[in-house]
C-alpha cells in the first residue's frame, strides 16, 4: 500500500491491469464497472440536459417559435424519461456505490460481480434502445405515461421507449441485490452495522427501495404495453377499466423512486461533511433511523401526487398526513448536518462547496413540497411550474450537487489524480447560482398559475421564463466546466496520494488508484466511523 | 483481462450462504413483480363478485388440475433431484432434473391447449372478445388478469426449465463444477418458487364460483 | 417582450381568500427557516472556519434532549399545518347545496360548457359574482384538469366517470381557465376563460339564451328518441325501476348493498346497467355505451333530477 505520490505500479493499480477494450467489457472489477457506468451516465446526462436546454430556449418566448407543439411534447418527455432512468436512479449508487460500497466495508468486490456487469449491460442497452427510439422520434406522454392518452391517444413510439425503461429498469434490481447481499455478508471483522459509514446505510436502504419498488413498475409498463398493444381495457373506461389504477401503479414506484435518487445523495453528503468540518457526524444513529424511516415511509405517500385526481377525500387525507411525516427524518438529517458543523475546523473544497449548496438546497427544496403536501395550497399548484420547481431543487439542487460533490471527492482515489482545485469551486459556484436563478423564479411561475408541460404561454409570465432561461444557460456553464476539467486532468492531473484529504473510511487506506483487489490483507476495524478531531492542528492541507 | 476475478468471498459456505440470500431477495422482487396484477385481481374480485365467479367456470378446471398435479410432481422430481446431487449420484440427479423439465414441457403443452380453446371461445380480451351475458366487460377484465398472470408465470416456468436444461446437459457431461450441488440447490428454490406461484393461481382463478352449486 | 409581470394572480374567489392567506403564513414559515437554516450555514461557516480561532475540543456528538426537541418540535408544526389546510381542502370537498349547477364536457383541445337552462358555452364560461356554481365534468377522451388560478381552484376531469368542483365568485371581471393536465399536442392552447358578472347582467345574459330548450328539457326528448320510457315510463309493461325522483335517492342493490343514486350512479346506470342492478329487478336492460356522448348523457340525468317539470312544451323544442 503506497503513502506517497509515487507511480503505481501495474500490479497495484486497477486502472493498469488490462489495456483492452476487451479486458474493460468483460471486467468483474466493480471499480472498472462503476467507471463504465460513470461514464455512460455522463453521456445520458448530456442529452437529457440538451433536452431541457432546448426546452428552455423554447420557453424564453410566448409563442411556439423554436419547436412545434409535438416536438416540445416530445422534448420534455424524453428529458424526464432519460433524467430519472438513465441519470438519477444510477448516478450514486451505480456510479459512486459501485466502487465504494466494496471498499468501504473492507471487501474485495461486491457478492456478485458478475451479477454486476449484467446490470451495467442492461443499463446501457436500456438506455441505448431509449435514444435509438429517441432519435426515431420519442414519445410525447410526458414521463408519467398517463393513460387513457398513452394508450389510446398518442401516436408516438411509447412501447419502444417503454421497453427501454423496463430494462434499465432491471439494471436497478440486480444492483440493489447485489448490495444487499454484500452489505450483510461481506463487512470486515469488526465493522457492526453502527460503525458503517453512513453512504453505506443510504445505500442499503436505497436498495430495498430498489427491489421493492422496481419490480411494480416493470409491471405497471407492462399493463401499458398490454393495453395499447392488446387494447385489453384496465385503464380505459369505455371498456370498465379505470384511468386512476394506472396513476396508483405507477406512483407506487414513482414516489419511492424519489428516494432512490436523493437518499444515496444523503449519504454523499455524510462522507463530505464531516472530512471538511474535520468533526464526527453529530447524531450517527439518528442519521442512520432516519434513513430507514425515509425509505419505510416514503413507501406510503405515493398518492399525493393524485389530490386533485379524482381520488377520494379520505385517501387524500391519509397521504397528505403520511407526506409530512416523511418529512421529519429528512428534518433531522438537515438539523444533524448543520450540528456537525458547529465546532467543525473548516474547508471548502470543491466538494464541500458542493455539499454545503446541497443542504442549503435540500432544505429548500424540502419544505416546498411540505407547500405541497399541503391539501388546499396543492388544489392551486399542483400541475404548475411550482411541481417542477420543488423537484428540481430536490433532484437538481440536491442529488446532481452531491453527485458531483461525491465525484470530486472520489476524485484522486478513483482516477489516482487530483482535479484543479481552483476549477473546482468556480464550477460549484457558477452551477449554485444558475440553478437558482434558473428555478427559483418557477415557484413565482407557479403560484401566479402557470401550468407545467406548456408548450406556449400568456405574455404575463414572459419575464420570469426569461429569468429562468437565463438561469439554464450559466447552470450549463457550471456543468460543462466539470466536464472539461475532469477530462484534463484524467491525462494530466497530478498523482495523488492515497488519501489526500485526510479522511477517515477504508478507502483511504488503499493507494490512489486502489490495486485490482482493493485489500491485500482484510482490514479489521476497531474504532466508529468519522474518527475525526476537529480541534487537532489542521496545519496540513491535502498533499 | 484482469487477473482471475476479485473473488470477495473468505470461504465456499460464505458464498453458498450469500448465493441463497441473493435468490430470496430476487423472490421477494418476483412477488413485487406479480404483486400488481394480483391486487388488480383483488380489486376486480370484490367489485365484480358475481363476475368473476361466473367468469372464472368457464375456465377448464380439469386441464387447470392436471396442471396443477403436473408441477406438484416436478417439484417433488426437483427436490430429488437435489438430494441426487448433494449426495454426489450424479446421474440419478441428471435424470431427475431430465424428469422435472419434460414435466414442465407437459405443463406448457396443457397450457397451450387450454389458451387455443380459450381463443377459439373468444375469451381473449382483444379485440376478438365477446361474451353472451351481462357482465361481460368484468369477465373480460377477469380474463385480461387470467392471460396475465398465466401468461408471465409460464414465462418463469420457461426460465426455470431453460437453467434445468442446462444443468443437465453440464452433468451429463461431466462439468460437475459448473453443475455444482450449491447452483441445482439454487435451481430448486427458483423452481419451488415458481410451482408456489401456481398453487395460488389455481385456485384464484379455477375455483372461485365453483363450491357449490 | 411585454412589461406586464404575473406574480400573484387575482384572488377573486373565496377559496382564493383562504388559500392566499394560507400561503402567506407557509410562506413566512419557510422563509423563516431557511433563513434561519442558511444564517447557521453561513454562521457556522464562518466561525468556524480552518485556521480560526475558536473553542473546539469537546464538541458533543450527540444529545437525546436536543435531538427530540428539533423531532418533535417540526412535527407539531407539520400537524398544525396539515390540519389548516385539510380543514380547507374539506370545505372545497363539500358543495353547497344552493350552488348552480353547470356541465363540462373537456376534450381534445376545447371545453364545452352547459348551464342548466341549455345555455352552451365553447371554452368560456359566465357566472353570477357571490353565487357558487358547482361544475359537473368529464372528459371524452384523455385525462384533463380544469384550473382556474385566479380562483385558486383544480379538478381532473376524467373519461368515464364524473368530477365536482365548485367555487363562489368574489369580484366581476374575466379570468384565465387553463387545462392543467397534458393531454396532448394542443395541451397548452386549451385555454378559456371565466367571465363573472353581477347578478343582474348574468339574470340578462342567461335568459339571452331561452330560445334552446333546457338541459332537462334536452334530456327528457333524448330520454324518449332513445326508448328509455319504454321500460321506465308510466305506462310501460316492463318491469323496470320507475325514476320519479331517483336523482339522490338512497337505491338498494340486488347484491345487498344501498347506495345513493348521484350522477355518477345514474351515468352507469345507463352505460354498465349490469353492473349495479336494483333489488328485485332482472338485469334485462341494454346497455347505451358507444351511443349516447357525454353531453347528451349529462342531459338526460339533468331531466332525471328535474324531473315531471321539464316535460314542457314539445312545440318549443328545437335541438
Amino acid at each position: 500500500m503506497s503513502n506517497g505520490t509515487e507511480r503505481v505500479t501495474e500490479a497495484d493499480n486497477y486502472l493498469a491491469a488490462g489495456t483492452t477494450l476487451r479486458s474493460w467489457l468483460t471486467t468483474h472489477d466493480h471499480k472498472r464497472i462503476a467507471l463504465l457506468y460513470m461514464i455512460s451516465i455522463t453521456a445520458f446526462f448530456f442529452i437529457g440536459g440538451a433536452a431541457a436546454v432546448l426546452m428552455r430556449f423554447e420557453l424564453a418566448t410566448p409563442a411556439g417559435d423554436l419547436v412545434s407543439h409535438d416536438t416540445y411534447n416530445k422534448l420534455f418527455t424524453m428529458h424526464g424519461v432519460i433524467m430519472v432512468w438513465m441519470f438519477l436512479i444510477p448516478s450514486i449508487p451505480a456510479g459512486l456505490g459501485n466502487f465504494l460500497m466494496p471498499m468501504m466495508i473492507g471487501a474485495r468486490d461486491l457478492a456478485f460481480p458478475r451479477l454486476n456487469l449484467l446490470s451495467w449491460y442492461l443499463y446501457v442497452g436500456g438506455g441505448l434502445f431509449t435514444v435509438v427510439a429517441l432519435i426515431a422520434g420519442g414519445a410525447d406522454t410526458g414521463w408519467t405515461f398517463y393513460a387513457p392518452f398513452s394508450t389510446l391517444f398518442s401516436n408516438t413510439h411509447v412501447i419502444f421507449v417503454l421497453f427501454g425503461v423496463f430494462v434499465v429498469g432491471f439494471s436497478s434490481i440486480l444492483t440493489g441485490i447485489n448490495f444487499i447481499v454484500t452489505v450483510h455478508m461481506l463487512r470486515a471483522p469488526g465493522l457492526t452495522w453502527f460503525r458503517l459509514p453512513l453512504f453505506v446505510w443510504a445505500n442499503y436502504a436505497t436498495s430495498i427501495i430498489l427491489v421493492l419498488a422496481t419490480p411494480v413498475l416493470a409491471m405497471t409498463l407492462l399493463l401499458l404495453a398490454a393495453e395499447r398493444l392488446l387494447g385489453v381495457g384496465i385503464f380505459d373506461p369505455a371498456l370498465g377499466g379505470d384511468p386512476l389504477l394506472f396513476q396508483h401503479l405507477f406512483w407506487f414506484y414513482s414516489h419511492p423512486a424519489v428516494y432512490i435518487m436523493v437518499l444515496p445523495a444523503m449519504g454523499v453528503v455524510s462522507e463530505i461533511v464531516p472530512c471538511f468540518a474535520r468533526k464526527r457526524v453529530y447524531g450517527y444513529r439518528s442519521m442512520a433511523y432516519a434513513i430507514l424511516a425515509i425509505a419505510i415511509i416514503g413507501f406510503m405517500v405515493w398518492g399525493h401526487h393524485m389530490f386533485v385526481s379524482g381520488q377520494s377525500a379520505y385517501a387524500s387525507l391519509l397521504f397528505s398526513l403520511l407526506s409530512f411525516l416523511v418529512a421529519i427524518p429528512s428534518a433531522i438529517k438537515v438539523f444533524n448536518w448543520l450540528a456537525t458543523l458547529k465546532g467543525g475546523s473548516i474547508e471548502f473544497a470543491a466538494p464541500m462547496l458542493y455539499a454545503l449548496g446541497f443542504i442549503g438546497l435540500f432544505t429548500l427544496g424540502g419544505l416546498t413540497g411540505l407547500i405541497l403536501a399541503s391539501l388546499s395550497a396543492d388544489v392551486h399548484l399542483t400541475d404548475t411550474y411550482f411541481v417542477v420547481a420543488h423537484f428540481h431543487y430536490i433532484m437538481v439542487g440536491g442529488a446532481v450537487m452531491a453527485y458531483l460533490g461525491g465525484v470530486h471527492f472520489w476524485w484522486p482515489k478513483i482516477i489516482g489524480r487530483t482535479y484543479p482545485e481552483m476549477w473546482g469551486r468556480i464550477a460549484a459556484l457558477i452551477a449554485f447560482f444558475g440553478f437558482n436563478l434558473t428555478f427559483f423564479p418557477q415557484f413565482l411561475l407557479g403560484y401566479a398559475g402557470m401550468p407545467r408541460r406548456y408548450h406556449v404561454y400568456p405574455e404575463r409570465y414572459q419575464l420570469l421564463h426569461v429569468l429562468s432561461s437565463a438561469g439554464a444557460s450559466i447552470l450549463a456553464i457550471g456543468y460543462l466546466l466539470p466536464l472539461g476539467y475532469l477530462t484534463w486532468s484524467l491525462f494530466r492531473g497530478p498523482r495523488a496520494s492515497s488519501n489526500p484529504w485526510r479522511a477517515t473510511g477504508l478507502e483511504w487506506t488503499t493507494s490512489s488508484p486502489p490495486p485490482p483487489h482493493n485489500f491485500a490483507q482484510t482490514p479489521i476495524v476497531t474504532e466508529e466511523a468519522y474518527a475525526y478531531d476537529s480541534s487537532a492542528d489542521p496545519k496540513e492541507s491535502r498533499a | 483481462m484482469n487477473a482471475a476475478a476479485a473473488e470477495p468471498f473468505d470461504d465456499v459456505r460464505q458464498r453458498a450462504r450469500a448465493d441463497t440470500f441473493g435468490l430470496w431477495i430476487f423472490l421477494m422482487t418476483e412477488l413485487m413483480f406479480f404483486g400488481p396484477l394480483l391486487f388488480g385481481y383483488w380489486f376486480g374480485r370484490v367489485e365484480y363478485a358475481h363476475a368473476f365467479a361466473v367468469a372464472s367456470r368457464h375456465t377448464d378446471v380439469t386441464l387447470g388440475t392436471l396442471n396443477t398435479a403436473l408441477l406438484l410432481s416436478s417439484s417433488a422430481a426437483m427436490a430429488a433431484a437435489v438430494a441426487a446431487r448433494v449426495r454426489r449420484a450424479t446421474r440419478v440427479a441428471t435424470g431427475l432434473l431430465l424428469i422435472t423439465f419434460l414435466l414442465g414441457c407437459a405443463f406448457l403443452v396443457v397450457k397451450g391447449l387450454e389458451y387455443r380453446s380459450e381463443w377459439h371461445e373468444h375469451l381473449f380480451p382483444g379485440a376478438g372478445f365477446a361474451f353472451a351475458g351481462e357482465d361481460a366487460a368484468a369477465v373480460r377484465y377477469f380474463y385480461f388478469l387470467y392471460f396475465a398472470l398465466t401468461a408471465v408465470h409460464a414465462l418463469h416456468l420457461i426460465v426455470g426449465m431453460t437453467l434445468l436444461a442446462v444443468f443437465a446437459i453440464a452433468l451429463w457431461r461431466g462439468a460437475d463444477e459448473f453443475g455444482a450441488p450449491r447452483r441445482i440447490e439454487l435451481a430448486g428454490l427458483y423452481w419451488h418458487f415458481v410451482d408456489i406461484v401456481w398453487i395460488f393461481l389455481y385456485p384464484l382463478l379455477y375455483l372461485l364460483g365453483r363450491s357449490g352449486a | 417582450m411585454s412589461g406586464e409581470l404575473l406574480l400573484f394572480p387575482p384572488s377573486a374567489s373565496t377559496a382564493a381568500t383562504h388559500l392566499d392567506r394560507l400561503m402567506l403564513a407557509l410562506t413566512l414559515l419557510m422563509s423563516t427557516v431557511i433563513i434561519i437554516v442558511g444564517a447557521l450555514l453561513v454562521v457556522f461557516c464562518i466561525r468556524y472556519r480552518r485556521g480560526a480561532r475558536m473553542p473546539r475540543a469537546n464538541a458533543p456528538s450527540r444529545s437525546r434532549r436536543i435531538e427530540l426537541i428539533w423531532s418533535t418540535g417540526p412535527l407539531l408544526v407539520f400537524l398544525g399545518i396539515y390540519a389548516w389546510a385539510a380543514h380547507d381542502f374539506l370545505e372545497l370537498a363539500r358543495v353547497p347545496a344552493d350552488a348552480m349547477p353547470v356541465f363540462v364536457v373537456a376534450k381534445q383541445w376545447m371545453w364545452k360548457l352547459e348551464h342548466a337552462n341549455g345555455r352552451r358555452e365553447i371554452s368560456e364560461l359566465h357566472v353570477p359574482v357571490g353565487r357558487p356554481v358547482r361544475l359537473t365534468m368529464t372528459s371524452q377522451d384523455v385525462i384533463h384538469s380544469f384550473y382556474v388560478p385566479a380562483f385558486r381552484i383544480k379538478q381532473d376531469v376524467v373519461p368515464g366517470r364524473y368530477t365536482t368542483l365548485w367555487f363562489e365568485a368574489t369580484q366581476t371581471g374575466e379570468y384565465d381557465l387553463f387545462c392543467a393536465e397534458y393531454c396532448g399536442t394542443q395541451h397548452s392552447l386549451m385555454r378559456g376563460r371565466i367571465v363573472v358578472m353581477s347578478p343582474a347582467d348574468f339574470a340578462a345574459w342567461l335568459d339571452r339564451g331561452t330560445q334552446q330548450p333546457s338541459m332537462a328539457q334536452r334530456g327528457f326528448a333524448l330520454f324518449r328518441s332513445y326508448g328509455c320510457d319504454g321500460c321506465h315510463g308510466a305506462n310501460s309493461s316492463v318491469h323496470a325501476p320507475k325514476l320519479d325522483g331517483v336523482a339522490g335517492r338512497t337505491v338498494a342493490l340486488a347484491d345487498g348493498r344501498n347506495i345513493t343514486a348521484d350522477d355518477t350512479y345514474l351515468r352507469d346506470s345507463i352505460l354498465l346497467p349490469a353492473r349495479d342492478v336494483v333489488a328485485g329487478y332482472a338485469p334485462i336492460m341494454p346497455s347505451y355505451a358507444g351511443q349516447i356522448d357525454e353531453a347528451d348523457l349529462m342531459a338526460i340525468i339533468r331531466y332525471l333530477h328535474e324531473g315531471a317539470a321539464a316535460q314542457g312544451d314539445e312545440d318549443e323544442q328545437r335541438h
